[in-house]
C-alpha cells in the first residue's frame, strides 16, 4: 500500500525487535524461546504450576459443598479398605505372640538309657535351625505324669517307666516359622538316630495361617474394587467439571493455549480430590481408632494381654496420603484424555 | 501476512462457504471484510485462526501454510494473532484485569512483566480504573474494549476483528475503530470483518468484500466487482 509510506518507518523505530522473517523457518517457537533462555523456561515452569495448583484449589473451595460430597464419597471408599487393612494388622500382631510358641516335641526312644538319652538331646541341641527349650528327663515324665494324673498305684505295678524322655524345641530365630516349615523342620528332627517321633502341633498354626490369608486376600480385593470406586469417582466429577467449563476451554483454545495449559488445572483438580479424601479417611480412621481404643483395651486386659489397638504408623499414613493423590490423578488423566480434546471453538 | 491461493471451504452437507478466494493482506495494513451475513465473512476469519481447516487451496499466515501445520502447532499460531469476538467471549467468573492477562499467563509471562502490561492494555483501551471489577458489571462497550485489550496485551503482528462494533452505537463504534486503527499506527496487521458499510466508509480504509462465499472486492488487488444484490 503506497497510500501511507511512513509508517513502514515509525513501525521500525517503535519495535525493533520485530523484523520481517523472523519467523521464516517455521520453527518459531524454539527460536523465541532460545532467545528467553533455558532460566526463563524453567522458572516460568515453576511459576506455572504452583498457579494452576492454586487455582484448582480456589475453585474446589469457590464449589465447596459439591467439592466436600465429593471429597466425602473418595474419604469413605478409602477408609473402608484402610480400616478392614487396620484390623488385619491388629489381629496379625495379636496372634504373632503365638506362632513364635510352635514348638516341637522330639520323643526319644524309650529304650535308651538316662546318659544315651542326654547324648541324643546333646546331638539336638547341637543343631543350629532349633533352639531346646526344654529336656524332660524319662523320669521327670513319670513324675509329672504321677502328679498330673494321680495314678500313682497303676504306676507302681509297672516294673519299668513306659514313658520316654522328651526334648521340646523350637524354630532358631532364623528359621521360618510357617507351617511347611514347621512340619519340615520336625521330619529333619525324626531323621536324628535315637529320635522315637517328632511331633509338631500344625493344626492351628495352620488354620490361623489359612484364615489369615483369606482375609487379607478379601481386603485386597475389596481395596481394588474401591480403587476403581475411587478412579471413577473423579472421572466422573472432572469430566463434569469440563462440561461446565466448555466455554472457557474453547476461549482458551481461541487465544492461543496449548493442551497441556487447559489439562493442567483439572489434573490439579484431580490431584487435590484425591489428597483431600485420603487426609479425610486418615481422619475417619484415626477418629474410629480413638473411639475403638479404650473397649479393645479393656478386652485385652479382661485376656490379661498388654494388647492396644494400633492405628496408622506415618509409611501407611503416607502410603495413604500417596494412594489417595495417584488416584486422583489418574481418575482426571482419564477422564481429562476423553473429554478435553472433543472441545474445540468453531 | 496473510495469503489465501485459490481457497476452498466446503462444511461437511453444504455448498462451499468460500469459493476460489485469493486475497493477499501485505504486512503492517488495516483492511475492512465485508459482506452480507452469510457472504463468507467468519468463515474466512476461522480459517485464518485454524478453527476451520482448509478443504482446498493454500492459506499462508506469515509463510506458515496452514494446511501442514501440525495440531499441536496451532496453539503457537493462535498466539501470533489477537481475536476480537462481537460477543466479548469474556470469562465472566474472573476480573477485567484476569480476563486481559489470560494470554500473558498462557504464554508464561512472570507476574511483575505480566501486571506492566495488562495494565498498559487496560491503559491503552482506558479500562485501567475498572481492573478490578467483573465483566458483567460493565457496559457493552466497555465489554468489547476489555476484550480488545485482551487481543492486544500480547502485542500479536495480527488482529482479526469479527463484527466488532455489531452490538454498538455508532458513537461507541466509531470509537473502538479509531482504537484499532492506533493500533494499525503502531505495525500491527488488522483485518476487521463488518456489515457496518457507513463505517468502513468513514474510514476509508482499503476493502475486501465477500458475497455468496466469492470475492467481490479486493482493494489491494484493485479488484471490484461492484455490490451484488
Amino acid at each position: 500500500m503506497a497510500r501511507r509510506p511512513e509508517r513502514g518507518a515509525v513501525r521500525k523505530r517503535q519495535r525493533p525487535g520485530r523484523k520481517g522473517g523472523e519467523r521464516r523457518d517455521g520453527r518459531p517457537q524454539k527460536r523465541r524461546r532460545a532467545r528467553r533462555g533455558g532460566g526463563a523456561r524453567v522458572s516460568a515452569w515453576l511459576q506455572e504450576h504452583p498457579r494452576a495448583a492454586l487455582n484448582s484449589l480456589g475453585r474446589l473451595w469457590r464449589h465447596r459443598l459439591a467439592s466436600a460430597m465429593t471429597v466425602a464419597v473418595i474419604a469413605v471408599a478409602l477408609a473402608l479398605p484402610g480400616a478392614l487393612w487396620i484390623l488385619l494388622s491388629n489381629a496379625q500382631r495379636a496372634t504373632g505372640g503365638w506362632d513364635s510358641g510352635a514348638r516341637i516335641s522330639a520323643y526319644l526312644d524309650p529304650s535308651l538309657d538316662a546318659d544315651a538319652a542326654n547324648a541324643v538331646a546333646d546331638r539336638i541341641a547341637a543343631r543350629d535351625d532349633v533352639r531346646v527349650v526344654k529336656r524332660i528327663s524319662a523320669d521327670e515324665a513319670l513324675a509329672e505324669f504321677r502328679d498330673l494324673s494321680g495314678f500313682d498305684e497303676a504306676l507302681e505295678a509297672l516294673d519299668r517307666n513306659p514313658l520316654p524322655a522328651v526334648v521340646v524345641v523350637e524354630p532358631s530365630g532364623l528359621q521360618a516359622r510357617s507351617p511347611a516349615a514347621l512340619k519340615h523342620l520336625g521330619e529333619s528332627l525324626q531323621q536324628i538316630d535315637g529320635v522315637d517321633r517328632a511331633r509338631v502341633d500344625l493344626e492351628w498354626v495352620e488354620r490361623l495361617y489359612a484364615l489369615l490369608d483369606l482375609v487379607e486376600r478379601g481386603v485386597t480385593l475389596l481395596g481394588i474394587l474401591l480403587a476403581a470406586g475411587v478412579l471413577l469417582i473423579v472421572g466422573n466429577t472432572i469430566r463434569l467439571d469440563i462440561l461446565n467449563r466448555r466455554e472457557e476451554i474453547e476461549v482458551t483454545k481461541l487465544i492461543g493455549a496449548s493442551d497441556a495449559f487447559i489439562r493442567r488445572p483439572f489434573l490439579y483438580g484431580g490431584l487435590w480430590y484425591g489428597l483431600l479424601g485420603a487426609l479425610s479417611a486418615w481422619l475417619l480412621l484415626a477418629l474410629s481408632r480413638a473411639l475403638l481404643a479404650g473397649p479393645a483395651a479393656r478386652l485385652a486386659a479382661a485376656y490379661g494381654s498388654q494388647f492396644r489397638l494400633q492405628g496408622l504408623g506415618p509409611d501407611h499414613v503416607g502410603l495413604l496420603l500417596l494412594t489417595g493423590a495417584g488416584l486422583g490423578l489418574v481418575g482426571s488423566w482419564l477422564a481429562v484424555g476423553r473429554h478435553l480434546r472433543r472441545i474445540e471453538p468453531g | 501476512m496473510i495469503r489465501f491461493d485459490h481457497v476452498n471451504k466446503r462444511y461437511p452437507g453444504r455448498r462451499d462457504a468460500l469459493t476460489d478466494v485469493s486475497l493477499h493482506l501485505p504486512k503492517g495494513e488495516m483492511a475492512f471484510l465485508t459482506g452480507h451475513s452469510g457472504a463468507g465473512k467468519s468463515t474466512l476469519l476461522k480459517l485464518i485462526a485454524r478453527i476451520e481447516r482448509v478443504t482446498r487451496g493454500t492459506l499462508l499466515i506469515d509463510r506458515v501454510n496452514l494446511s501442514t501445520l501440525p495440531r499441536r502447532r496451532v496453539p503457537w499460531l493462535r498466539r501470533q494473532m489477537g481475536i476480537v469476538f462481537q460477543n466479548h467471549h469474556l470469562l465472566y467468573d474472573r476480573t477485567v484485569f484476569d480476563n486481559v492477562a489470560l494470554p500473558l499467563v498462557i504464554a508464561g509471562y512472570r507476574s511483575g512483566e505480566l501486571r506492566r502490561r495488562t495494565r498498559a492494555a487496560l491503559d491503552k483501551v482506558g479500562l485501567l480504573d475498572k481492573e478490578r471489577q467483573m465483566p458483567i458489571t460493565l457496559s457493552g462497550g466497555e465489554q468489547q474494549r476489555v476484550g480488545i485489550a485482551r487481543a492486544v496485551v500480547h502485542r500479536p503482528p495480527l488482529l482479526l476483528a469479527d463484527e466488532p462494533t455489531g452490538n454498538l452505537d455508532p458513537a461507541l463504534s466509531r470509537e473502538i475503530m479509531d482504537l484499532f486503527v492506533s493500533f494499525n499506527r503502531v505495525g500491527v496487521t488488522i483485518l476487521v470483518a463488518t456489515h457496518d458499510i457507513a463505517l468502513t466508509e468513514a474510514f476509508g480504509l482499503p476493502v475486501i468484500a465477500l458475497a455468496g462465499g466469492g470475492l467481490v472486492r479486493d482493494d489491494f488487488a484493485g479488484v471490484d466487482l461492484g455490490t451484488p444484490a
